[in-house]
């Protein structure tokens, strides 16, 4: 095998390079100057992440597979590192001062932060099974780490323990199913797997096991029922300005993974898969609702109901088809969004000094902070698919392609869990807008009440773009179109 | 006619308004003050530009009128498509007056959050309003549900004690309803193409897939106006809404499902409509006599006028389930009286308990000593409700039944005597307030009505002796609209019956050998109309 490569190859893949170069320097800046140095790779990092997301946008967006296929670059892997790193960058800029609070601020945060959407981006360009590992690994092994941050807290430790050994199972399965993949197919490329599958209606048992095994590696990855059972713990146990970033960037990323794997490699067994994604897309979707009813921690359930919409998303991908995996990925990303907005709305209360864990915690919000109440509940309505707002239009587009390609159940399944999820979206808007605050825990606030820029920032940008998004969703909906048109096109 | 997009104006005008409210700084008390005239200029403007619309209107021109569109979702096909006709024309004009008249209703009874409160109904009358002049289904989707969030704030913030437990129950039932009527707008997508009504109404859908559909729209229309047995919702909403809440409800939303039925049931699955007719016609007669008689043995006026106002509804879809030319207009009518008239109701309950903080119906007595004008324009509104010959109640009714009559007589006497009971249960809450001693020593010094409270109560006094007496200005633009929408449906039915034949026609494979080239031309089964 010829191993060289060219330099095309490295330009291809700069973004990533300038990403890991800067990491280094500011790990090498965090060593030397110790705790003096967390401003400084703050600020540091979110210009590295801003500048990798300019140079992400203005790679060429034509479809191009570098060093001997296990690496690609195209629209669909444009668009989801951009959304990656502009999660990040996001959650940088609205964490600064909880993690203050939350006894975090430490250097490491950012550039664990850094680490995993390396991590993630590698994921999303991957074009071979084991680059895919490589990816996947160096992101969860961040996240891990990242959990346990506030290593003092017992609850973040039992988090972190619990992510991490639920997290090496579930990468051992996937792990074991690529391996029963290459056995099978002799190759590890997503290209190479697709050509060998050309024409195979019914693969053998063993491929289809290699096939489970994988799926169930990668859906523990955007926690979706049957292996979600990580989630609550590890979004309760770490603290707020952590807990924003798991909602948001590795759900993007390990969704698109789980897009092109089975699109670009098996889409010719679609049907064969095809019943596995359906029963964890509606298992997701029922589990993740109701279970939310029964929550009183804000974090545990935002929880589930980040595995509830998981389900909503992954009906794209049983639907199969290009229409499909675009609303998924439309899903998602308007999902991701929306998520860090919430996080957003309650970090901004976090960092003043107060934690947030019960609902009761958000009783009457809206007399004390009442821009950040209403942004909140704007969020909220989005999220449980209210119109006019932007969380609608996700759920249209799945419930259409679910209906396009004649899966009326998962689409009325779909639509009756959503009235159930609206049941728990609206109990928070309850709190907040209808209960009567009690005073005396809000004064301490009140105290320490400092406008803070980055964060107004966001929290206005959240509240504009769910409407005007809404009003004019014609370029979103045309960048997902293209980068999900260059999955297809192969 | 100008070049100025008038529905938009009319429907966004209110949002902006709301806007300008909530980019308002000041002192709390200046505040508050402003809130409440801004909206009151904003929704008094937004009525006087509807009363535009009906001045520009043109009787003679069955098509929709004031039509604007634009693309919206170009990807999938989603217009931005409004448009009103002589049905749709007369709810935007019930809305845009109702809520001029229930921020003016508000004035003093809403001291808390006053600017919250008046953005909350001014974004409800965009919603209202762009749901009544919306041609395209998901447009109408998305208007219909947007109406959810600013009622559900309305009822769960400035409502009375068990007002949570109302405002859950209103927001899941009618959304659970609601998505249904989704899943049904997506497959007519699907199947068409587009989702503009235009379009649409112009495909005819095969009559088992037709049920489906009409099924799914049913459940988001029937929990809207509501029917029985999904009514239970109205009640606790009416109860626990504030007064101006309340108003609105009764007077605009309750004609939302209706509206749909006349909008999209009837003109877009005309087979599958009579098919569901008798269906319909029952849980009409149900809910007519039933909860008339729930209404009897009411102790809280509110609740009382809540369970008249499931009654009047049952006598609307009665109406609209004749198919007839009177029937359909009776309810178009009978939906404006109501929404007058029960609006009027709920005010004159909002002005007692505005003095007494209570609605037992045991508390009060002998009123007419104390508040002789208040209790003429009571009896107005009394006599309205229960359908009174020269008030507006009378000619909805009275054509509802005539409607009625020509298609089951069962039905019709049925109904009347629905009509019956209705006069005993209002008839006997206006003895049991008005009427009798004034015993209770509270109500010794309560006050007759002001200039404000009577300013409203009279312009619907007006509205309701103008409708009772002279209907014609109303009806003349009504009527061509429900005859065009009768005869429309009919012609429909021909033509699907016709290709219901074709679909049935069950081929053997010799007749496969024997068709020939030349019989291709028959109508296809599924397609566009000639």
């Amino acid at each position: 095998m010829n191993l060289a490569f060219e330099i095309i190859d490295l330009t291809l893949i700069f973004p990533e390079i300038v990403l890991l170069a800067t990491t280094f320097l500011l790990l090498i800046l965090g060593l030397f100057r110790g705790e003096y140095a967390f401003n400084r790779v703050m600020l540091l990092s979110k210009i590295a992440l801003a500048t990798v997301f300019i140079i992400v946008c203005s790679m060429p967006a034509n479809r191009e597979v570098v060093f001997h296929g296990v690496f690609i670059n195209d629209a669909f892997s444009i668009l989801m590192k951009a959304v990656v790193l502009f999660s990040a960058l996001i959650v940088l800029m609205v964490s600064r001062k909880s993690l203050a609070s939350e006894d975090i601020a430490q250097y490491e945060y950012p550039i664990l932060i850094l680490f995993a959407v390396l991590g993630m981006m590698v994921m999303i360009s991957a074009n071979d099974l084991i680059i895919l590992f490589l990816g996947l690994e160096l992101q969860s092994l961040s996240l891990y780490v990242l959990t346990t941050l506030r290593r003092d807290s017992m609850k973040a430790s039992e988090a972190g323990m619990k992510y991490f050994v639920l997290g090496a199972l579930s990468t051992c399965l996937l792990l074991y199913g690529s391996s029963i993949i290459y056995g099978y197919t002799g190759t590890t490329n997503y290209d190479g797997i697709a050509n060998i599958l050309k024409g195979v209606s019914s693969p053998s048992l063993p491929l289809m096991m290699g096939l489970v095994f994988l799926i169930a590696g990668l859906v523990f990855k955007i926690s979706a029922v049957p292996f979600h059972m990580w989630t609550p713990d590890v979004y309760e146990g770490s603290p707020t300005s952590i807990t924003t970033f798991l909602a948001s960037a590795p759900k993007v990323a390990g969704f698109a993974l789980i897009t092109r794997v089975l699109i670009s490699s098996f889409i010719n067994i679609l049907p064969q898969w095809q019943i596995l994604i359906s029963i964890i897309a509606i298992a997701s979707m029922i589990l993740g609702a109701f279970s939310a009813l029964t929550q009183r921690n804000v974090k545990r359930l935002l929880a589930y109901s980040a595995v509830g919409n998981m389900g909503y998303a992954l009906i794209g991908i049983v639907v199969g088809s290009e229409e499909g995996v675009m609303a998924s990925v439309l899903y998602v990303l308007l999902y991701a969004l929306m998520s860090i907005g919430v996080f957003a709305c309650l970090l901004n209360i976090t960092r003043r000094s107060q934690e947030i864990n019960t609902i009761e915690d958000l009783q009457g919000l809206v007399r004390v902070y009442p821009g950040t109440a209403i942004i909140l509940s704007t969020l909220l309505f989005s999220m449980a698919g209210i119109p006019p707002l932007v969380g609608f239009l996700g759920k249209l587009y799945i419930f259409k392609s679910a209906i396009a390609a004649n899966f009326y159940f998962l689409a009325i399944i779909g639509v009756l869990t959503s009235v159930v999820a609206a049941a728990y979206y609206l109990w928070i808007i309850k709190a907040i807008l209808m209960d009567e605050p009690d005073l005396t825990r809000w004064i301490e606030h009140y105290r320490n009440y400092r406008r803070e820029p980055a964060m107004t920032v966001v929290l206005l940008g959240a509240a504009v773009s769910l409407i005007w998004l809404f009003i004019t969703p014609g370029p979103l909906i045309r960048i997902t179109n293209d980068a999900v048109a260059s999955l297809f096109d192969t | 006619m100008t070049d100025l997009p008038l529905l938009s104006v009319i429907t966004f005008l209110p949002l902006i308004g709301g806007l300008f409210i909530l980019l308002m700084k000041g002192e709390e008390a200046t505040i508050m003050t402003n809130a409440r005239n801004v909206a009151l200029w904003i929704s008094f403007l937004t009525f006087a530009l509807s009363l535009i619309l009906w001045i520009n209107f043109d009787t003679n021109q069955l098509s929709y009128q004031f039509v604007e569109s634009a693309n919206w979702i170009k990807d999938l096909g989603i217009r931005y498509h409004l448009g009103i006709d002589g049905i749709s024309l007369f709810f935007i004009l019930l809305t845009t007056f109702l809520t001029t008249l229930c921020i003016l209703a508000s004035w003093e009874s809403i001291q808390t959050r006053v600017r919250e409160y008046m953005m909350a109904f001014l974004l409800l009358e965009t919603f209202l309003i762009g749901m009544f002049c919306a041609l395209d289904l998901v447009l109408f989707y998305v208007f219909f549900e947007g109406v959810l969030i600013p009622m559900f704030l309305i009822i769960g913030i400035w409502g009375g004690e068990r007002r949570i437990y109302s405002c859950f129950k209103f927001f899941l039932y009618t959304f659970l309803g609601s998505v249904l009527m989704l899943v049904a707008i997506l497959s007519i997508y699907f199947i068409t193409g587009s989702t503009d009504l235009t379009v649409a109404m112009d495909f005819s859908f095969p009559l088992a897939l037709q049920k489906w559909l009409w099924v799914a729209f049913f459940a988001a229309f029937a929990v809207k106006v509501p029917m029985w047995p999904v009514h239970t919702w109205l009640p606790d909403a009416h109860v626990e809404a504030p007064t101006a809440g309340s108003v609105i409800l009764a007077g605009v939303l309750l004609k939302m499902g209706a509206y749909g039925f006349l909008r999209f049931s009837i003109p877009l699955f005309p087979s599958a409509t009579v098919t569901f007719t008798p269906f319909v016609m029952v849980l009409s007669i149900i809910a007519i006599i039933y909860a008339s008689l729930v209404a009897l043995v009411q102790t809280d006026m509110k609740k009382l006028v809540a369970y008249s106002s499931v009654a009047h509804m049952g006598f609307v879809t009665l109406g609209i389930f004749t198919l007839t030319s009177q029937g359909v207009s009776g309810a178009v009518m009978q939906m404006l009286s109501h929404g007058i008239v029960s609006a009027a109701l709920f005010l004159c309950v909002g002005v007692i308990y505005d003095r007494l903080h209570t609605r037992d119906i045991e508390r009060y007595g002998g009123l007419v000593v104390r508040m002789p004008l208040y209790a003429l324009f009571f009896m107005l509104f009394i006599l309205a409700s229960c359908a009174l010959p020269g008030t507006s109640g009378f000619v909805g009714e009275f054509l509802i039944l005539v409607g009625t009559f020509q298609i089951n007589s069962w039905a019709a006497t049925l109904a009347a005597s629905g009509m019956v009971l209705g006069a005993s249960y209002v008839l006997w809450l206006y003895r049991r307030i008005i009427f009798g001693k004034l015993s209770q020593a509270n109500l010794k010094g309560i006050l007759d009505v002001n200039m404000r409270e009577a300013t409203i109560l009279a312009s619907l006094g007006g509205l309701v002796l103008w409708l009772g007496l002279y209907p014609s200005p109303f009806l003349n633009i009504i009527t061509p609209a429900v005859n065009e929408l009768i005869t429309n449906h009919k012609n429909w039915i021909q033509e699907e019956s016709h290709f219901e034949e074709v679909r049935n026609i069950e081929l053997t494979p010799q007749d496969i050998h024997t068709i020939s080239v030349s019989d291709f031309h028959l109508p296809t089964p599924q397609g566009e109309r000639p």
